[in-house]
């Protein structure tokens, strides 16, 4: 506990309510050494049924998921849609910095534990809410399971091959948006709180948050668009490995993953020409072909008159040929390793297990043994999200069982007699 | 300091940063009332600035929303800090400020004699935020890339795609959209340690380390059951039908799709009921989530039937009215009219001086007391140089001219011939 007073957010202290909604907001203040509680309901955060489990074993204790995301908090439990839950709750806001929450619009309001009535409790507080779309507004009932977050925040719609589906990932991406979006505008309250002595209230859109993942394809639609509709052609949808940038006023197509000895690499033909940092790329790339004599006729090639908006697709594709069978003769490592010595922009498709193996990772202290004496083991975790020098990030502690510091919060800290947490376990209420 | 009107007002930064990131990282500040100046120079210009999409299909410096789009409240500067005036300008500017955010390349602020331990000597409670691809340290530090790069070294090109195909890049440099949202929440825990401790700091992103949170679930999968995630396409573990479907388009040259999530039974009862429970549905193999994950081929196939007589927009009503997820795959067009994102106000217009009026992103959280201000666009490359020098650094006129006329202050003059790079 020392240890955390002196980290960057020490003694500050979080109510984290969010499922898996809003985790990472909650986790992130937490890394950074605030005093977090998840408040579950009695039995459980559901969330805990998110796999992939322990050893496989589908248990509420073991989802490795629900781990990933609490590590460095502590666990109470609560009903707060009882009349002595809200109680107890408004209780933990008096001295709570900020509460986090991931329910349907309008829930804390209709159990009385909206903003409104938290800020009178406590007027320092800060309410973050995550939620699919935001507090109001005509879709702020709507279900927003993460895919369907993804294809209404635009990034599903130029993602995928043209033969198939629009895709997502496999591993479902937007729910961590919002919970780091939490976090950031958490922070912002927080900065004007520390200054002013006001809380407020933090609404935040998982929407928006994938909108602002979308790099430039917005602000292109806005200025391409009417050109491009008139002319009969429309934006770039799926192409597969093929495409590599908006290229809304170029014809080509240039391949951009592309297969190696041992696996995939990322590397594409539009940026190999132009800029200086784009020729000093591919030199080395020639260079390196040459060094195996599989450089052939670009052994000469000029990559500063390469103008990607001008060349023809036969160039392309000739150019590609050949440094397509140079990748298929060379592994991720082989290749990458000559991209850092040389500046090439050139970089491996890392499988779980690659990134585990990572040499410059493990160099840079990057993972986390953490003790799970309940299972008798010890799980290894990312760390650091960032290297601090004044207060360098660490485990404080694993991820809560259910219930865990009922006792140490209840009784130590709110002051709970051992009768009154009798009589709320008997009610299940806790 | 009960007069403090935005969040982080009387925050000073000095940025000296190009692409994705680091200019990110300090518009999320400026656009909360922090004093961001951006040192740039028209001799190595932002690479953003020379990419699509620019005004008329022309390119130059300060014609493209990409190089706007990440810059609204800051202000911009024109110096060569190849120049040993420029560089005397920069360190007044580091002086000047709270935050230094640096965003180059491992060893440029170094070589400038910019770097921590030098900016410290002169300013000792700084916060020093340094933003690379793989971090200051380690044997790969100098790799120098781009987020779409790494969005295949955080292990999420492997995660894309269909299981029979290759793996796939999205659209956009992935990365460079996790990154700066953890910087940035670092940095306010670092001026809120400072006002408390009166201890400036340095810090140090990887931004594969920061994307590697996103990316937590299947690390630990390995780590524990040596498994390692593969593509899926669209399905779900718990949850069938789980994809996207083809649906009617007014328009022949665009296709138009919507997507479904059907997690619980009960879900399964009432996505029948929308469909108007048509024979196929009443099969008791769909009955179970586990008969429509072994029958999932088929699921998909007579779910993509019935939708392809609608809208997108027709069978999000339907199906949200029952409780149901689902959703457009909206193209940018179809998020401009949105009306949940225009009730959000997330697109703002503003007035650029060169490429008119065109939209700005807002954050994806509102604040109830201290909104932000997006009232700024994107500086022109240079735009505040008399502010800046005359308003913040005390120079006078002379001064200034005799800084243009040796070249510290670049122009358009110096700014290379643009290759449209996209």
């Amino acid at each position: 506990m020392v240890e955390q007073q002196k980290s960057l957010l020490g003694g500050y202290r979080v109510l984290d309510l969010t499922d898996e909604k809003g985790f990472l907001c909650g986790k992130t203040l937490g890394d950074l050494g605030a005093n977090v509680i998840k408040v579950e309901s009695p039995g459980g955060d559901p969330a805990r049924s998110i796999g992939p489990f322990y050893k496989d074993i589908p248990d509420l204790e073991k989802s490795l998921y629900w781990f990933a995301y609490n590590l460095n908090k502590r666990g109470i439990t609560l009903n707060i849609e009882t009349a002595d839950g809200g109680e107890i709750f408004k209780r933990l806001v008096k001295t709570a910095d900020f509460v986090i929450e991931s329910f349907d619009s309008g829930y804390m309001d209709r159990l009385g534990l909206g903003y409104s009535e938290l800020e009178k409790v406590n007027p320092r507080v800060i309410m973050t809410s995550i939620t699919p779309f935001g507090q109001t507004g005509p879709y702020r009932d709507y279900e927003g399971a993460d895919m369907i977050l993804w294809s209404m925040g635009g990034v599903q719609f130029s993602t995928g091959e043209p033969d198939r589906p629009p895709l997502q990932m496999s591993l479902p991406q937007c729910y961590f948006h919002g919970g780091i979006q939490g976090a950031m505008g958490s922070m912002v309250a927080h900065y004007y709180r520390e200054r002013t002595g006001e809380g407020q209230h933090v609404d935040v859109s998982i929407q928006q948050a994938i909108i602002l993942t979308l790099m430039i394809a917005a602000e292109a639609w806005e200025i391409y668009g009417p050109t491009l509709l008139k002319a009969g052609v429309r934006l770039p949808a799926r192409a597969g490995a093929l495409r590599t940038m908006p290229r809304l006023a170029s014809p080509w197509t240039m391949r951009m993953i592309w297969p190696c000895k041992d696996g995939y690499l990322i590397w594409s033909l539009a940026v190999a020409g132009g800029t200086a940092g784009n020729v000093t790329s591919s030199r080395a790339l020639v260079r390196m072909m040459d060094r195996a004599g599989m450089a052939g006729e670009l052994k000469d090639y000029d990559w500063t008159k390469l103008d990607t908006s001008k060349i023809s697709q036969e160039e392309v594709d000739r150019i590609e040929a050949i440094i397509g069978k140079f990748f298929l003769a060379n592994t991720k490592a082989e290749i990458f390793e000559e991209s850092v010595r040389s500046s090439m922009f050139i970089a491996p498709v890392f499988t779980a297990k690659d990134i585990r193996e990572y040499h410059h990772l493990k160099a840079r202290e990057f993972w986390a043994d953490v003790e799970h004496e309940e299972l008798g083991d010890s799980i290894t975790y990312p760390g650091a999200f960032v290297k601090i020098s004044k207060a360098p990030w660490r485990v404080y502690r694993r991820p809560p069982l259910i219930g865990e510091h009922n006792e140490e919060i209840y009784m130590k800290e709110l002051g709970l007699a051992k009768e009154q947490m009798l009589l709320l376990k008997q009610t299940n209420v806790i | 300091m009960k007069d403090v009107k935005q969040a982080m007002d009387g925050v000073k930064i000095a940025e000296f940063a190009y692409a994705g990131v680091g200019p990110q990282t300090t518009r999320e500040l400026a656009e909360h009332g922090a004093t961001v100046i951006r040192v740039e120079s028209h001799r190595s210009p932002d690479p953003l600035r020379m990419m699509s999409p620019f005004r008329d299909f022309i390119p130059a410096l300060d014609r493209s929303a990409f190089g706007t789009c990440y810059n609204t409240q800051k202000y911009s500067i024109s110096i060569d800090l190849n120049m040993a005036k420029g560089l005397e300008i920069a360190r007044e500017l580091v002086v000047w400020s709270d935050v230094v955010l640096d965003g180059m390349t491992p060893g440029t602020m170094k070589k400038w004699g910019l770097d921590y331990d030098s900016v410290r000597n002169m300013r000792p409670d700084i916060i020093y935020a340094s933003t690379s691809q793989l971090g200051q340290s380690g044997p790969d530090a100098g790799f120098s890339g781009w987020g779409y790069l790494l969005m295949g070294m955080a292990g999420f090109t492997n995660i894309t795609g269909w299981p029979d195909r290759t793996p796939l890049n999205v659209l956009a440099s992935y990365t460079d959209y996790i990154a700066p949202w953890y910087l940035v929440t670092t940095l306010i825990a670092a001026l809120d340690y400072r006002i408390r401790t009166g201890e400036g700091m340095v810090i140090d992103q990887s931004q594969l380390e920061s994307s590697l949170q996103f990316f937590s679930p299947a690390l630990l999968d390995y780590d524990v059951n040596d498994r390692i995630m593969g593509r899926s396409g669209n399905r779900h573990p718990y949850a069938a039908p789980h994809g996207a479907f083809p649906c009617r388009s007014a328009d022949p040259l665009t296709e138009r799709w919507v997507t479904i999530a059907v997690f619980s039974d009960d879900e399964w009862q009432a996505f029948c009921k929308v469909l108007g429970e048509p024979e196929w549905t009443k099969q008791p193999k769909f009955d179970t989530l586990r008969g429509r994950k072994e029958n999932e081929d088929e699921l998909e196939h007579l779910v993509g039937e019935w939708t392809e007589d609608y809208t997108a927009e027709q069978i999000m009503a339907m199906m949200q009215g029952a409780g149901i997820s689902a959703g457009v795959v909206q193209t940018p067009e179809d998020l401009f009219n949105d009306p949940q994102v225009k009730h959000r106000e997330h697109f703002r217009l503003l007035e650029h001086k060169v490429i008119g009026w065109h939209s700005y992103n807002a954050p994806a959280y509102k604040l109830s007391k201290t909104p932000c201000d997006i009232s700024k666009p994107g500086p022109c490359l240079g735009e505040d140089n008399e502010f800046v020098f005359k308003e913040i650094l005390g120079l006078t006129n002379d001064e200034i001219a005799t800084l243009l006329v040796e070249g510290v202050i670049t122009t358009e003059a110096d700014a290379p011939k643009i290759p449209p790079v996209f």
